[in-house]
């Protein structure tokens, strides 16, 4: 065979030669004959939401002699009706990487823990011995705020509850938050300081009912499959319907696009406004609904922008202690404050032609129309994060275009359980469960009581935040160190500047659970071998409030034990009296000399069920080992959070049986549309409209600006680099990579380049580059073609690939409301190797 | 333009190392690379991983690199183009691509990929038509053309470069379970 075969030649000769193969090799029986027993050839399926993103899809799990064999998208599930996307299609191989983690190993020197030893494989008994001694010394020299936990949205809802309980009822540390602040932090802001209650009033039914679609910073092509297939049926099925893409660079969600806008980094602040501005000048503003359901603030500017203290850009913003400070306005000082957004300006501030905008701002600013507006990490990775959040929720509110079928401001998620373990669990360095927060004394003292712990247990203070505790890590003042179910050492802006030096400070004893040898656990003392998705029993909230359970289905390998098993079981190695101060205990002398396990986790909520009431033909290797259904005490005490407040919960029994329920569910009935009468039962009959999260039931419009980013291209560093994902990984590819198909088809990070920028640096396609700026580099590959095309003056990196970790490169700004870093924005130049 | 010519399903002769030998492979790659993956119960891509870690490190997409240190990227994978099937892990899986779909344009507007995958002209290219699910709407009905929900094909069919997985897979399909189930009883 010669390299000049033409294809057609070669499908030819191919052709012939695979029917050889089959004519000429011996076939399995079971490939060829119908020939097994019944019972053989039954497979047993269950459902489970998939492990992956945010969308919450349903998917059936066959599983055959203990091992998951199949998957496919489950008919029944509202949400997906059947299909999934392809990272969802290959579920059944994430749990079969031959790397495994299958038990537990420890840096050892000599045969003892040592900083600089190397890896090697440790007991249970041992690694948590070892473990306890570290989390005791630090309590005892350093007190509970140098202890702290790294959780994630990936948890189930009981991982995400127990680590809670753990770490601010048992530790008395406020240390914990998730992955999620690096997803979702500023939607929850922008929710709070909107609406005082967090998450969306809409659902996806929304989508079906729409007239237009806006994605602001979202590539649900690549990020939210489903959902856009969703979004396409619609758009496709009704010629009538447009859909509005903005974004920094052009990527798949364009394909379907009507409206297609590419605008400068951080000036979606001024389209935002820009629309506002448009609807009030042109009379469009619904002034019953404002009247009636909304109020007006304006917010402090100069909010800085999230950096150590001690850097300029902190040091010369005006308002960087206090960036949450407001004012009550009226209306027509926030016409007056929009007013310079005018279209002209808002051209030349964005690149974006003069038709688009308007087509835009028409789609909000029609009453006839009915948008939906969908957003991600274009909005929540920025600096002002929040700001855009609550900029958006203003041209709903402006125009009532919200909570009612297809008018729904709609802040999709990233991770699975986002919003049912990090949010609702309240799994923050400043939050309690049912959007409690710790500052408050009333909510601490209401944790307390269902907790069945003494009061001034819960500290008041809030804990480091994601990005503070690397910060903490690295100043030695984070000492003892639990990272779980998240890459956080590929996720984490700055890298070699922050997080490195800190994993790897002598000072510092860090432990990583996780199923698979990540570049985190790489970076850690200890490894924890973990059980994943359907190797236990658990619950994912997704993005429309949808709560949904499954069950386990197969046995972890190894010694590999759920993160819930490790939390609880490392609960019993500590009392008390080593965690609780002496005049807390001497008043509730009948908690001394208990351990954690016994206060926390024997207090007779979480050990009510007996295994008795688990369904037959399920393990649950949790409540195997504790004696008591886990999993069901632990919801239906963090249930009663909610109950009764808006957070709704069913009965633990009722998900196990459903497709999911969206909360609040009162009377057994799901509520769709929050906030609206006839659709919410907490909206009072003849308000129409009720925001209860705000004790007056408005909503708040914001006032609020453009401000610059922190960084922007100079002559030096003379790019923008926006970091993201692709279709094919999940975050930080722990699972996808392992996944051969997953792997092979988007095998390796590459530099996204506009053909123009790399010939102007002498590159081209496929030539090796290092990608620069002022934090650190990493070597990869030029891609002028593909699915995303850049502008002029921007590259877009993904993250997924662990062989080249571009966090060595981000900034690690955050928006210094919410504290999530800006991923979408920094300064790099691009050199050839 | 891809044409697929009518002849693909004719003769049975000759030449299995001819396929297999193809080059397909990364140019890195000395060893012949199976693209097509003949019908047996074993996974069908997998056990083979390139050898990992070097000392002390584990993360095997590292590729032994420290993780404070930076090594070369690797060469750009290339997308295998042999148009052979392959084996799916099990029934529901979406069959990936066996051809290089660069440039295809899939928009609103126009769908490459159905100019030979729709059923009314997958005779004329020998292209697999799109399954019979793809006719049907989000409630279960039987459209006259292709379900809109179905019509982004690369959000579940992806392509499948000639690169080496870093970590082998260990799953196992349902025919090596039913084999290995036959074996323990037939002894």
């Amino acid at each position: 065979m010669t390299l000049s075969m033409t294809r057609r030649e070669f499908i030819r000769n191919t052709a012939v030669a695979v029917a050889a193969n089959v004519a000429g090799l011996a076939l399995p029986a079971s490939a060829t004959n119908v020939l097994l027993e019944g019972d053989m050839v039954q497979l047993k399926w269950s459902k489970a939401p998939c492990r992956f993103c945010g969308t919450g899809c349903g998917v059936n799990v066959a599983v055959k002699d203990g091992r998951v064999v199949a998957t496919h998208g489950d008919q029944l599930s509202e949400v997906n009706r059947g299909i999934n996307c392809v990272k969802g299609y290959f579920l059944s191989k994430i749990m079969y990487g031959a790397d495994r983690l299958t038990a537990p190993m420890l840096r050892k020197k000599n045969g003892v823990y040592a900083k600089d030893g190397t890896f090697t494989e440790v007991s249970w008994d041992e690694a948590f011995d070892v473990m306890a001694q570290q989390f005791k010394r630090v309590l005892k020299e350093k007190g509970p705020e140098a202890v702290g936990m790294f959780g994630s949205g990936q948890w189930t809802v009981w991982e995400g509850y127990a680590a809670n309980k753990l770490l601010k009822g048992g530790f008395r540390s406020n240390t914990l938050d998730p992955n999620a602040r690096h997803c979702m932090a500023s939607a929850v802001m922008g929710f709070m300081r909107t609406f005082g209650m967090d998450e969306p009033m809409g659902c996806y039914d929304d989508i079906e009912a729409t007239d237009a679609f806006v994605l602001w910073g979202s590539n649900m092509a690549e990020m939210h499959p489903i959902l856009w297939t969703r979004v396409t049926d619609r758009r496709l099925s009704n010629p009538n319907v447009k859909v509005a893409v903005l974004s920094t660079f052009e990527h798949r969600s364009f394909e379907l696009a009507d409206i297609p806008i590419v605008f400068t980094p951080q000036t979606d602040l001024v389209i935002l406004n820009y629309i506002a501005n448009h609807i009030i000048k042109t009379n469009r503003v619904n002034k019953d609904f404002v009247d009636k359901h909304t109020t007006f603030k304006r917010g402090v500017t100069d909010i800085g922008y999230g950096l150590r203290p001690d850097n300029p850009l902190e040091e010369n913003a005006k308002n960087s202690k206090d960036p949450t400070g407001s004012e009550p306005i009226d209306f027509a000082q926030f016409a007056a404050f929009v007013a310079p957004y005018t279209l002209e300006k808002t051209v030349e501030m964005t690149g974006v032609d003069k038709g688009w905008l308007e087509q835009l701002a028409e789609l909000y600013a029609n009453p006839n129309i009915k948008v939906v507006s969908f957003w991600t990490m274009g909005f929540n990775q920025h600096t002002r994060g929040t700001w855009a959040n609550n900029m958006v929720y203003n041209i709903h509110l402006l125009t009532g275009k919200i909570s009612t079928p297809g008018n729904s401001p709609f802040s999709l998620t990233g991770q699975p359980s986002a919003c049912g373990t990090a949010r609702e669990v309240g799994v923050f360095s400043h939050r309690l469960p049912a959007d409690m927060v710790v500052t408050n004394p009333e909510h601490r003292k209401h944790a307390e009581e269902i907790w069945k712990i003494p009061h001034g247990i819960i500290q008041p203070k809030p804990g480091y935040h994601a990005v503070q505790q690397n910060r903490m890590l690295r100043d030695g003042k984070l000492n003892a160190y639990w990272v779980l179910c998240n890459n956080n050492v590929q996720a984490g802006a700055n890298l070699m500047q922050e997080t490195y030096a800190g994993y790897r400070d002598p000072r510092n004893f860090v432990v990583v659970s996780d199923a698979y040898p990540t570049v985190t656990a790489q970076s850690a003392d200890l490894i924890l071998p973990a059980a994943m998705w359907v190797e236990k029993e658990g619950a994912y909230g997704n993005a429309e409030r949808r709560t949904q359970f499954w069950h386990q289905l197969v046995k972890a390998p190894g010694q590999a034990r759920s993160d819930l098993w490790q939390l609880m079981e490392f609960s019993k190695r500590f009392t008390t009296d080593e965690c609780w101060p002496a005049e807390i205990l001497a008043a509730n002398p009948q908690f001394k000399g208990k351990t954690l396990f016994d206060v926390l986790f024997k207090n007779g909520n979480v050990d009510k069920f007996p295994t008795t009431e688990m369904e037959a033909g399920y393990d649950n290797d949790e409540a195997a080992a504790f004696g008591f259904y886990v999993q069901k005490g632990l919801f239906e005490e963090y249930a009663t959070f909610g109950r009764g407040h808006g957070h709704d919960l069913a009965p633990f029994d009722d998900y196990h049986k459903a497709h999911g329920l969206r909360w609040p569910v009162v009377d057994g009935k799901e509520t769709r549309w929050r906030y609206r009468e006839g659709s919410d039962p907490y909206v009072k009959a003849g308000t129409e409209f009720q925001f209860y999260g705000n004790p007056d039931g408005r909503a708040v419009i914001w006032a609020l600006p453009y401000e610059a980013p922190p960084e922007i291209p100079d002559k030096e560093y003379d790019l923008w680099l926006a970091t993201g994902r692709v279709l094919e990984h999940w975050h930080s590819g722990s699972m996808t990579m392992r996944v051969p198909e997953l792997y092979r088809a988007f095998p390796e990070a590459v530099v996204f380049m506009n053909p123009d920028d790399a010939r102007s640096r002498g590159l081209k396609r496929g030539d090796e580059v290092k990608v620069i700026s002022r934090r650190g580099e990493m070597r990869s590959r030029v891609e002028t073609r593909g699915r995303n095309k850049p502008p002029q003056g921007l590259v877009f990196v993904p993250w997924f690939d662990a062989g080249q970790l571009i966090n060595k490169v981000t900034l690690d700004a955050t928006d210094p409301i919410s504290k999530q870093t800006d991923y979408k924005k920094c300064a790099v130049k691009v050199v050839a190797v | 333009m891809r044409q697929k010519p009518l002849i693909v399903i004719l003769a049975l002769v000759v030449l299995v190392a001819a396929a297999i030998g193809f080059a397909v492979g990364r140019k890195s790659s000395p060893e012949p690379r199976v693209v097509s993956s003949p019908p047996t119960a074993s996974p069908a891509i997998a056990s083979t991983a390139e050898p990992v870690h070097a000392g002390d490190q584990i993360d095997a997409i590292r590729r032994g690199a420290p993780v404070n240190q930076e090594i070369a990227a690797p060469l750009m994978a290339r997308v295998e183009n042999a148009d052979i099937k392959r084996v799916r892990a099990y029934p529901m899986q979406p069959p990936t691509i066996p051809h290089s779909i660069d440039n295809y344009q899939i928009d609103k507007n126009s769908n490459r990929c159905l100019l030979c995958h729709a059923r009314a002209n997958a005779d004329k290219f020998q292209a697999p038509p799109v399954s019979v699910t793809h006719y049907m709407d989000r409630n279960d009905q039987f459209l006259a053309t292709i379900s809109p929900r179905r019509y982004f094909c690369n959000q579940c069919h992806v392509v499948q470069t000639d690169a080496k997985p870093l970590v082998a897979n260990n799953f196992k399909d349902i025919d090596s379970i039913l084999s290995e189930e036959h074996d323990k009883k037939a002894n």
